[in-house]
């Protein structure tokens, strides 16, 4: 039976790497002894698979992982249909909470139907940025200036070549939310396809470039509009965006 | 959280792989400052990747934690570019565990296991903010303390330590604890008396209480200078009797980040008397002291299940020495709460037994084997004392090919004593006879052979052996490499890797050198260079510019055969082993007489357990089965190659002809 999984990804542990994840989590379901479906072949993996990558340093509210469990536990589709699926997956995720670092905790559990990858179902995320030493009418300004751009051409380099990539399309929402004490915070929904712009990317974009403190992708959605969707939900949804739309 | 991590937090995503810096490891234990507890910083003086696996420091870390009267956080030497931020924000080198300044500990105790990573201790206690000479120290700084197998010649080290801690070190350190404890507690004092309280402990050396004499250049003597009544004349050097008593780490650290041998590790025994003569480990290790296999069982399996881990290596200097190792792999395969679990056997014996261990528990993902006959000529293992007889890996070879490994790795080394030429090119001969070996079975074997240049150690019988030039081992590198040329078809398989001779001269002048490399040390580092033991950092020029500034060089301090009664600059510290047994054992590799296991076999009175009213703890009265390497065997005959090379399978129309 195939799971998905929302977590958290909070605190120290932002500084380790997609990969580092992807192992953090192989030990995990190991040591809650929670059975996991392995691969075939001469080097048996675990069948998990990851959603989009994250930038070491970005903290997450929407991290995916979806996993193929073969536990008796968990696999009885009738519990998680006919109500008791609140309790199977509090058990579920509790126990992987246990055996998970401080930072990483399970947020949400649910049975899926085999489909798209997460990679692939994903077509934008919603990030919480501070930006230091910044006002916050300055930032309004900044914000002002990237949305009313019909073009954000960057030069980049990929695999050894310059290529030349408009970014504004996949800026499909800004604005700024508030102060912080040291600055703003800055609030994007970023497009993922065909490849995701990264935060850091947008802010140098544009001048004056601003350097975030702290990033955190608050969302996941695998569709645009306002019945947009995440793969699964937080428990307590959010509140509808309060901000300027593009 | 400590106040040091918002600033750290703040720089990390400046700096490569900051996994590194986060600590988080599942079994890190938060402690509990106190005044009245010993503060303890254990470090490793290279990276986190390197550093974090290492056992010993490890061990020590639980034991101190355990104490009510201790706490122990981790270090580890920060990459060149975190170095530098450290030094560009003001910040100090920090524990990992909570980021707590390394200034505010009592103690910075540095594990040793290379002789290249001595200019990252001095870059670690500088970035702690404490000066990296120990007379330059107030009475307020931490003690900086090292210990690990190159603290047994800590003298080139003596202006930067306070104290070198000898031996095994489960016991010394709460001895240790214990001393400093009550120094806390009496308000402390002069740094000067606290160093002469530290000799009082067994295993404690404190170089300042000691003098080392020079004439016509060399050195003399080191010994207690004469207003130090509480330096004792030797050192010894600390033994656990029982390893039984010590089941560490029982919760080893799980990092969240990738880092080398990340599986979990068993300790099986320790002490080796093999008595490979090149060997410092087997030396001073001494004597044999093994796990009950039912410990080792429990270990096994109760790591399995904390960590998650799905590999564990059972480690020791030989692990297919333990008795009964045939029954505790098979039974940590055979158990299911383990789950799918592959065992590794870090040092493997050349035998075909060996490589029937090997199968047993690599059911998949045959790629590699690695055996270190260490010489290319039966003479020269004769010479060394690794009795490896050619039959003996050339069984080990066609067993790992027949069972479908695919590669074979081959250590050597070069530039052992008395090696000629043709022993340099007996490492070619002997690899090409295991591809032979390997077309029975496979199409395309490949057999890797990776030579070292020797370095002679201290408390070895090689300790008087003058190291080859770093002229001379590129010559036989050189041999090599022209030999492969001049016969690519009839290598073909053979790959050949090399240690770069610049750094094995280095590593030379460390291991033997005497206090006159503390200034040669210090002037290296201070020109940058640190992480000497990267090959990317590492840089000759700079040792050679600072010998010379000190009026030294290599063919006196490292080249030079030294004279049955010279003075070593260990010779005030003791690994137990008599000074006449090792000449002894050298006259017999002069003679190429080999010396037999005293595990099964007669004391030869090395030492280092009469000394100390220890023995071997070993389960087995008996060699294990197949034991090779001497042991029981008929050595007349270690250089003939049997006949064993049968028809191997069809597919080939000509088969290699192996003439014996």
């Amino acid at each position: 039976m195939r799971v998905r999984i929302r977590f958290h990804k909070k605190g120290k542990i932002r500084f380790t790497s997609h990969r580092d994840v992807a192992r953090i989590w192989e030990r995990a379901f190991r040591r809650a002894s929670i059975g996991v479906a392995y691969s075939q072949g001469f080097s048996p993996r675990q069948k998990l698979s990851f959603g989009l990558a994250l930038s070491t340093g970005y903290e997450s509210e929407a991290e995916f992982l979806e996993v193929d469990l073969v536990d008796d536990r968990f696999c009885d589709e009738g519990i998680w249909m006919d109500g008791g699926g609140s309790h199977v997956g509090t058990t579920l995720a509790e126990t992987l909470s246990d055996v998970l670092p401080v930072g990483i905790d399970v947020v949400a559990v649910a049975p899926v139907e085999k489909g798209d990858s997460l990679q692939q179902a994903v077509v934008a995320c919603t990030w919480a940025i501070e930006v230091d030493n910044i006002g916050l009418s300055d930032a309004e300004g900044w914000v002002a200036d990237v949305l009313s751009r019909s073009k954000i051409v960057v030069e980049r380099e990929r695999k050894g070549k310059p290529v030349v990539e408009d970014l504004r399309p996949q800026v499909h929402a800004l604005g700024v939310t508030g102060a912080t004490a040291t600055g703003v915070r800055l609030l994007a929904d970023l497009g993922t396809q065909p490849r995701a712009l990264r935060p850091s990317e947008l802010l140098v974009a544009v001048d004056p470039p601003l350097a975030a403190r702290t990033v955190c992708r608050m969302h996941q959605w695998m569709s645009q509009g306002v019945d947009r969707e995440e793969p699964l939900m937080a428990p307590v949804s959010p509140a509808p965006p309060a901000w300027v739309s593009a | 959280m400590s106040a040091l991590w918002p600033q750290l937090e703040r720089v990390l995503s400046e700096v490569q792989k900051p996994a590194r810096y986060i600590g988080c490891e599942d079994g890190m234990t938060i402690p509990d400052h106190h005044p009245d507890a010993v503060a303890w910083l254990l470090l490793y003086p290279d990276t986190y990747e390197v550093g974090l696996p290492n056992q010993g420091l490890q061990i020590l870390y639980e034991i101190l934690n355990e104490r009510p009267d201790a706490v122990a956080e981790r270090s580890y030497a920060p990459w060149t570019d975190m170095a530098e931020v450290l030094r560009r924000e003001g910040l100090p080198l920090f524990s990992v565990d909570t980021h707590r300044a390394a200034g505010d500990f009592d103690v910075l105790a540095f594990n040793l296991s290379a002789e290249l990573v001595f200019t990252n201790v001095l870059e670690c206690v500088d970035l702690a903010g404490i000066p990296v000479r120990t007379a330059d120290r107030t009475d307020d700084d931490p003690l900086v303390m090292v210990g690990g197998h190159c603290a047994y010649n800590p003298e080139p080290l003596a202006d930067f330590v306070d104290a070198a801690v000898l031996g095994d070190g489960e016991e010394v350190v709460g001895e240790i604890t214990e001393v400093l404890a009550a120094w806390k507690a009496a308000g402390g004092g002069r740094r000067s008396d606290l160093h002469r309280l530290l000799a009082t402990v067994t295993g404690v050396y404190v170089p300042s209480l000691y003098e080392a004499t020079f004439a016509s250049g060399r050195l003399t003597k080191v010994a207690p200078a004469p207003e130090s009544v509480e330096a004792v004349e030797v050192v010894e050097k600390r033994t656990v009797a029982d390893l039984a008593e010590w089941p560490y780490p029982k919760q080893q650290l799980v990092p969240v980040t990738e880092v080398v041998h990340d599986r979990l590790n068993v300790e099986v025994f320790r002490g080796c008397t093999r008595g490979c003569r090149f060997c410092q480990a087997g030396m001073i290790t001494r004597p044999v002291r093994e796990r009950p296999a039912d410990q080792v069982r429990t270990m096994v399996a109760e790591g399995l299940r904390r960590t998650g881990y799905d590999e564990v290596a059972l480690t020791s200097l030989s692990t297919a020495d333990f008795s009964g190792i045939e029954q505790v792999v098979a039974e940590t395969i055979a158990d299911d709460a383990c789950g799918q679990v592959s065992v590794s056997l870090p040092s493997l014996r050349v035998d075909a037994f060996t490589v029937g261990i090997a199968a047993e528990i690599q059911k998949a993902r045959r790629t590699g084997l690695t055996f270190a006959p260490e010489a290319g000529t039966w003479r020269m293992r004769q010479v060394i004392n690794k009795l490896i007889r050619e039959e003996d890996l050339y069984a080990a070879v066609e067993a790992a090919y027949s069972q479908g490994w695919r590669r074979v790795k081959l250590y050597f080394l070069t530039g052992l004593p008395t090696e000629t030429d043709e022993d340099t090119l007996g490492i070619l001969r002997m690899a090409r006879r295991c591809v032979e070996v390997g077309r029975q079975h496979l199409h395309n074997p490949s057999v890797t052979v990776s030579v070292g240049g020797f370095v002679p150690k201290p408390f070895t019988p090689f300790q008087w052996f003058g190291q080859n030039t770093e002229i001379e081992l590129r010559r036989k590198v050189g041999l090599l490499r022209d030999e492969l040329k001049r016969d690519t078809k009839g290598y073909r398989g053979v790959q050949l890797k090399w240690h770069d001779p610049k750094a094995t001269a280095i590593e030379g002048l460390l291991s033997r050198g005497d206090r006159r490399l503390g200034p040669v040390i210090e002037d290296v580092w201070r020109s940058g260079g640190v992480f000497q033991e990267w090959g990317e950092h590492f840089n000759l020029e700079l040792w050679m510019a600072a010998l010379e500034r000190q009026g030294l060089t290599l063919e006196e301090m490292v080249y030079r055969h030294r004279v049955e009664d010279e003075a070593f600059a260990w010779d005030h510290l003791s690994a137990g082993l008599h000074r006449d047994f090792l000449w002894q054992d050298w006259r017999d590799a002069l003679e190429s007489v080999g010396l037999e296991d005293c595990r099964w076999t007669p004391c030869y009175d090395c030492g280092a357990c009469t000394g100390y009213g220890i023995e071997h703890v070993v389960a087995s009265a008996v060699p294990p089965a197949g034991g090779s390497q001497g042991t029981g065997q008929d050595l007349a005959t270690g250089g003939e190659v049997p006949v064993l090379l049968t028809a191997g399978p069809a597919r080939r129309k000509t088969m290699p002809v192996v003439r014996v």
